[in-house]
């Protein structure tokens, strides 16, 4: 018995009423690329987000097309840019806005109550989760997100369907009044493919704020008949996406396999002939088509990424038949899975034999490459005058390119954006009696990190604060921000003043040095180390990507091989341009020139490379 | 524009998982050698290894590029965030690859090295008889400095390499040669591409498509010597 069947969704009109033009082109694309462009093709007219890998892509890729016109901003938190989409959308328009899974964190206040309010032009989220946490600090699944917010989730398992899901959440979120979440793993966004895509849409639409207190205005009269109607609203959207026909059950055989999300693709791949196969793709799933597949079968295997939440239904629905999975150990709670790894599933519950050899094992001892702070970067003469200073200190430190920091030993804690300021004066109040200090990115502090230090200013906490000012987002790609003179569309704006908002949080200790000024940057530490109550270095140098990106050019540094006395100072300070070639340091052609090794070394055997000295480090 | 191509577009008609008739055939599935082999897959898969920064992702780029000139379906995985800051990237390139995008271990048909370290990290990907190009460079991680281990040579690695029977080319030197040491990456597509179940002039011409206007000469010069710098590896 094949259930497949085809996608039944009504014909539509873009918004601007232009005919639909099925014209299709094939190119090979980042998942990301792909649901991009789908947003074009969509006709939507607002995009924002805040960068998180795997999600920064997107609105890169927007801000700088041109075969569309709408308008993108990086907006400066994940709050603040839903926010500025949903009214958009309540306004009439087609809304997208990106995050990654923890930015939903961020954004969930008003996530939860935009359900209650619903939409009027479609309105996307897009929230990428990052399985086994390849860029992030945990691998919380944004399915449940969508489950407590009773809010439709479609979950690609390729590029393709990823670039097609999102032309549809447009379109089902219209049909239902509802924001639809969009949840791409990292190996869809990060992933390529062939792909077959449309003409970017070309209706567009004029925003108009449709004043309803009963809706919009949510105090506790209004918000319980909007909780109550979202409820029943609840047959209707597990319905129309059954009729999407994103979740086929395709029965062949006596055991059962369901799957959802890119695991699918790995099931596929391994998937013996005569077991059947469910295939999740959107939900809520409709229990009953989910009761019936189950039905029938000796026994089924839930292999998915995430929380057990296919498991748990599937469990619910199972009427005595077996389930296996997460619960039961048979898949992993943690992690990423891949062809790999679910075919040893299959192996190991007697779906495919198990394999004839043992599995390839990497060589062992290879050194590491862990990813490292570029040859001057201005993080790390910042955290090595802090250590000059502080030494023994509490270092709380937050989510950027120094989180790196930890191999240098002063990144103590980093739990989410914008919490180093917080987590200082909390450990300060706990009475700790070393002294904080604590670190935060410009991008970093201006997404949530001003509340904190207002709280530790006015709560009367001890500590310093050090803000690692290199006006940009450095870690996801160099998108602008408040810092950076620049919006997404390129316009030129004044940058913010950081030293203006920290004195106005109530600062009187506000410094800016240049990280690469050793000794000025250390003078000026031990002057904030000096004061009491909350203080602030901001310790500000360009991105030395970007830098370098903007045509700045410094000359490279050289090692004199007869003054080096090998004391392994410059050694230790981990600039990835400073290497041991013959017994003695040397300065490959990675160097920026920022000097700031010259001014550690106790021989002063570092200095401005000459012209005549060919002595190259480098490559052997 | 919208939702009326969204029926017919992809997902249901492109899907192998029912038109194949199924997957791997139980018993080719369990004759495999450790790995999950060429289980039915039909793919032939690509490993490319480097550190961040040497042009690994355009690589793999150019091969997918000339997959989908050739009509061909191509899956592929790549590295980004915090891994790209100097750290070891892998891209994952499955060509006629219609399943996910990561490649088991012990499949890979080829394996492009653009660092020795990285060819020694993932040479278990490769299956039996796979082959190995890989550029002639040892970039030293900072972290074997800073934690005093014991530095790998070129000789010491290329010894943990012999049995595969690799293919070893200067590609920076080449790059020199073409014209920018940037090309390197062009080099090592060309190189690989005696290796590739793909033609010379898909490799052009995606190069074409994919490099900057002003740089294309140069990076099929690259290609070029890449290929002939290969040339005896061919057995």
């Amino acid at each position: 018995m094949n259930e497949e069947r085809a996608y039944h969704i009504p014909r539509q009109e873009s918004p601007g009423g232009n005919p639909v033009v099925p014209s299709m082109t094939k190119r090979y694309l980042l998942g990301n690329e792909a649901i991009a462009h789908a947003a074009i093709e969509a006709s939507a007219d607002f995009a924002s987000g805040y960068p998180g890998t795997p999600s920064s892509e997107v609105i890169d890729i927007l801000r700088v097309q041109e075969e569309r016109p709408l308008y993108v901003e990086w907006s400066v938190n994940e709050k603040v840019a839903f926010e500025n989409a949903l009214a958009t959308a309540w306004c009439g328009l087609r809304s997208l806005v990106t995050m990654k899974h923890v930015g939903m964190n961020v954004a969930a206040d008003p996530l939860m109550t935009s359900a209650y309010t619903g939409v009027n032009g479609g309105f996307v989220i897009f929230c990428a989760d990052d399985p086994f946490a390849h860029s992030s600090q945990n691998e919380q699944d944004t399915r449940c997100y969508a489950r407590f917010a009773h809010l439709p989730c479609l979950d690609p398992a390729t590029v393709q369907e990823a670039h097609d899901m999102v032309i549809d959440a447009f379109v089902l979120s219209e049909e239902l009044g509802l924001p639809v979440i969009f949840r791409p793993t990292t190996r869809v966004c990060h992933s390529r493919s062939d792909v077959d895509i449309g003409e970017p849409g070309t209706g567009s639409r004029k925003g108009e704020f449709p004043r309803d207190p009963r809706r919009f205005v949510l105090i506790p009269g209004h918000a319980r008949p909007l909780h109550k109607a979202l409820n029943e609203k609840q047959p209707r959207v597990t319905r129309v996406l059954a009729d999407r026909n994103y979740n086929r059950f395709t029965r062949r055989g006596e055991r059962a396999i369901i799957s959802g999300g890119i695991p699918v693709t790995y099931v596929e791949e391994v998937l013996p002939e005569g077991v059947s196969l469910g295939r999740i793709g959107a939900y809520p799933v409709d229990r009953e088509a989910l009761r019936a597949f189950v039905g029938g079968h000796r026994d089924v295997l839930v292999i998915e990424e995430g929380e057990p939440v296919i498991e748990e239904l599937v469990r619910q629905e199972a009427a005595g038949v077996p389930v296996s999975g997460k619960l039961d150990g048979a898949v992993p709670r943690e992690g990423e899975l891949s062809t790999a790894a679910v075919a040893s599933i299959l192996a190991a519950k007697g779906f495919i034999p198990k394999p004839a050899g043992p599995p390839p094992v990497p060589v062992q001892n290879v050194p590491m490459r862990p990813p490292i702070m570029c040859a001057g970067c201005m993080h790390r003469p910042t955290f090595y005058a802090m250590k000059k200073v502080w030494r023994e200190a509490v270092y709380p430190s937050d989510i950027g390119c120094y989180t790196l920091g930890l191999q240098l030993g002063v990144v103590d804690t980093t739990i989410c954006m914008g919490s180093a300021p917080s987590l200082g004066s909390g450990i300060n109040h706990a009475g700790d009696q070393r002294d904080v200090v604590a670190t935060i990115g410009d991008s970093t502090f201006l997404h949530s990190g001003i509340p904190g230090l207002l709280n530790a200013v006015y709560n009367g906490a001890e500590m310093t604060l050090v803000i690692l000012d290199n006006r940009t987002t450095g870690m996801t790609g160099h998108q602008p921000n408040p810092c950076s003179g620049m919006t997404a569309r390129g316009e030129v704006k004044a940058p913010v003043s950081l030293d203006a908002i920290c004195r106005a949080c109530g600062v009187s200790f506000v410094e800016t040095v240049s990280p690469y000024d050793l000794p000025s940057t250390i003078e000026v530490m031990k002057a904030a180390k000096a004061q009491k109550g909350v203080k602030v270095v901001i310790a500000k140098q360009p991105c030395v990507i970007t830098a370098r990106r903007a045509g700045v050019r410094r000359g490279a540094y050289a090692v004199d091989r007869d003054a080096c006395t090998i004391c392994g100072t410059c050694i230790r300070f981990g600039c990835p341009a400073i290497e041991m070639v013959d017994e003695r340091a040397s300065i490959s052609e990675l160097c920026s020139g920022c000097g700031v090794c010259a001014q550690i070394c106790p021989s002063g055997a570092i200095g401005p490379k000459m012209k005549e000295k060919p002595e190259k480090g480098g490559k052997p | 524009m919208t939702g009326s191509r969204v029926p017919q577009g992809a997902t249901a008609p492109k899907e192998p998982e029912l038109s194949r008739g199924g997957g791997a055939p139980l018993d080719r599935a369990g004759s495999l050698q450790g790995g999950w082999g060429p289980s039915g897959a039909g793919s032939f898969d690509l490993l490319i290894a480097g550190v961040g920064g040497q042009g690994v992702i355009l690589a793999s780029n150019v091969i997918g590029e000339a997959c989908l000139i050739e009509g061909r379906p191509v899956k592929a995985a790549e590295t980004h965030g915090m891994a790209q800051r100097g750290g070891s990237v892998e891209c994952h390139v499955r060509i006629d690859g219609r399943y996910g995008p990561l490649i088991p271990p012990g499949q890979a048909g080829l394996l492009m090295a653009f660092e020795l370290i990285e060819a020694l990290r993932y040479r278990h990907y490769l299956k039996p008889g796979g082959k190995l190009v890989a550029n002639r460079l040892v970039m030293v991680p900072t972290s074997v400095y800073t934690q005093k281990l014991e530095v790998p040579t070129e000789e010491k690695v290329l010894g943990q390499l012999a049995d595969l029977g690799p293919c070893v080319l200067d590609a920076d030197k080449k790059a020199v040669e073409a014209g920018s040491p940037l090309t390197q990456n062009m080099v090592m597509v060309g190189a690989a591409s005696l290796f590739l179940p793909l033609q010379v002039e898909s490799l052009e011409e995606a190069i074409r498509r994919s490099v900057p206007k002003k740089t294309i000469d140069m990076n099929l010069r690259a290609f070029q010597l890449g290929r002939e710098a290969a040339g005896g590896c061919r057995d």
